[in-house]
């Protein structure tokens, strides 16, 4: 396959966050659970950052995919090629209902994007190696 | 335990942040910061028996022995921009313990600027794949405007308000040879004009890369009696890393910062508080930072930063609070650690009475934060 033009970044996964992008490729959104305090953590760590504990017994659960955007930025200067091709873009980051935040780039036209707007994740297929999840608005 | 007092500081060593050096290289740069900071202090290098750096590209051990001295404490420090001010911290405690009588403070930016390939915050692999892949631009441009927009919705803060103290600040940086702004001067409107960077950040509210290289001399509180220079003292100092730093998406209020726990702890040490300050020299990698280290310190209630730099004079001409009176990194230029230990460069200055064109009338207590 050929393709004009810079490339798309991709994520630099790890042995530790590989079963969060296969998870992506079935349309599910995962995160860590604390099988020891019993609680959520994002980012991914080998180890539960959570207060009074320290355990490295996780697994990976399905979240609900739903949340606030708790703030923005719309992107006008890229550092990345493919990205400056495309400003303005809004980069924001959503907090989940289950209280997490994460980062991802969000589908509405940036002069609707304001914070604690509700969204949602979905799927955005790059190829078949990686899936983004991504946001958009819907009906609070 | 307190180090009240426990340390001076005796000596300056900082280069003019610029773009490009010609001709010269990065340990070349570090080892001119060196030898004015030690000449400044009227030592010989002999006496230099600590060091503490932030050097991109060499390590302490290394950096000893392109200088020619022999420590006997050394140390490295690696705390992005509060690099600086932390590396100062370190050395109050290692003169306070008797390990050193001369601690030679010095960070430097990268080879090429900046801060040659560290900071950023790629936090154990986290960022390259949960923040790259949707684009985040260059450096944390994108960190602090995702902080200045959940700012505005918090607390109403308009884009005018916001960049006031960058245009304050650049009022500093005409009475400052040394700025990178030096000659330039800048209005409210042409902040709000600049090139957009980061909605709602433009490009006068975010720093520039620069070369260069900062040092201060920590020595024992008697040194100050054999020191060309008016006595500054060291008299609290105050360390908070929150959940989430450098992170910044993941801290759980992104308009509050670590400052509030640090400068508590740092006002306790000193016995003195916000009120008692002539001046705050506050890290300043965009706007929106100042604003809400202002407020953390104490010297404006929480959502009342901004309109504070809208309505008050704190320029170096302020009889009340001076912010940044170098003008701060917006206008003095980033070069990249030596930034941050610029704020504490100019504090010394000030302490001293020898901010020349800049100097503040009176200046008996300065806050220092990196
Ligand atoms: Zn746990």
């Amino acid at each position: 396959m050929t393709e004009e033009g810079p490339k798309r970044p991709v994520p630099q996964a790890n042995a530790l966050t590989e079963p969060f992008w296969e998870a992506t490729k079935e349309e599910r959104l995962t995160v860590q659970r604390c099988t020891a305090c019993d609680r959520l953590f994002w980012y991914p760590r080998e180890f539960c950052p959570l207060p009074h504990c320290f355990s490295s017994d996780y697994e990976w659960v399905d979240v609900s995919g739903k949340g606030r955007l708790h703030t923005f930025t719309i992107i006008a200067q890229a550092a990345d090629p493919w990205f400056q091709e495309r400003v303005p873009y809004i980069f924001g980051v959503i907090q989940l209902d289950e209280g997490l935040r994460m980062m991802g780039n969000v589908d509405i036209p940036v002069e609707e994007a304001a914070c604690d707007i509700p969204v949602e994740v979905y799927f955005e297929k790059i190829d078949d190696d990686w899936t983004l999840p991504q946001w958009r608005p819907i009906a609070s | 335990m307190s180090l009240r007092g426990a340390a001076s500081i005796i000596g300056i060593g900082e280069l003019k942040p610029e773009r490009r050096k010609p001709g010269r290289t990065g340990p070349g740069l570090a080892q001119e910061a060196a030898r004015l900071c030690i000449e400044d202090s009227g030592l010989l290098k002999e006496q230099v028996d600590g060091l503490i750096t932030e050097i991109p590209f060499l390590n302490t051990c290394e950096f000893a022995e392109t200088l020619g001295i022999q420590p006997t404490w050394a140390h490295g420090v690696n705390m992005m921009g509060s690099s600086g001010p932390t590396s100062v911290a370190i050395a109050a405690m290692a003169v306070n313990a008797g390990l050193a009588n001369n601690v030679l403070c010095l960070v430097t930016s990268g080879e090429v600027g900046g801060f040659g390939g560290g900071g950023g915050g790629a936090i154990g692999g986290q960022f390259p794949q949960f923040a790259g892949p949707f684009g985040p631009g260059p450096g944390a441009n994108f960190w602090y405007a995702l902080v200045a927009n959940r700012y505005k919705h918090e607390f109403g803060l308009t884009d005018e308000e916001r960049v006031a103290i960058a245009v304050q600040q650049r009022e500093n940086a005409q009475a400052n040879p040394d700025a990178a702004f030096y000659g330039t001067p800048a209005t409210t409107d042409d902040v709000l004009n600049s090139r957009m960077v980061a909605n709602p950040l433009t490009l006068l509210e975010c720093v520039m890369p620069t070369l260069g290289a900062a040092a201060l001399m920590v020595s024992r509180p008697e040194a100050v009696e054999s020191s060309p220079h008016d006595p500054v003292f060291i008299l609290g100092v105050g360390h908070s890393m929150d959940r989430g730093v450098p992170g910044i998406t993941y801290v759980d209020r992104m308009t509050k910062s670590p400052v509030e726990l640090s400068a508590r702890a740092a006002y306790k040490m000193a016995g003195v508080g916000p009120q008692d300050m002539d001046m705050a020299s506050l890290y300043d990698c965009y706007t929106i930072t100042v604003i809400i280290e202002f407020e953390d310190a104490g010297f404006a209630p929480k959502g009342e930063g901004g309109t504070y730099f809208a309505n008050e004079d704190v320029t170096y001409k302020s009889d009340g609070i001076a912010v940044n009176t170098h003008g701060g990194q917006l206008s003095f230029g980033q070069p990249g650690t030596a930034g941050g230990m610029s704020h504490a460069t100019e504090a010394v200055r000030q302490l001293m009475g020898r901010g020349e064109a800049r100097q503040k009338e009176t200046v008996d207590y300065c806050f220092v934060n990196g």
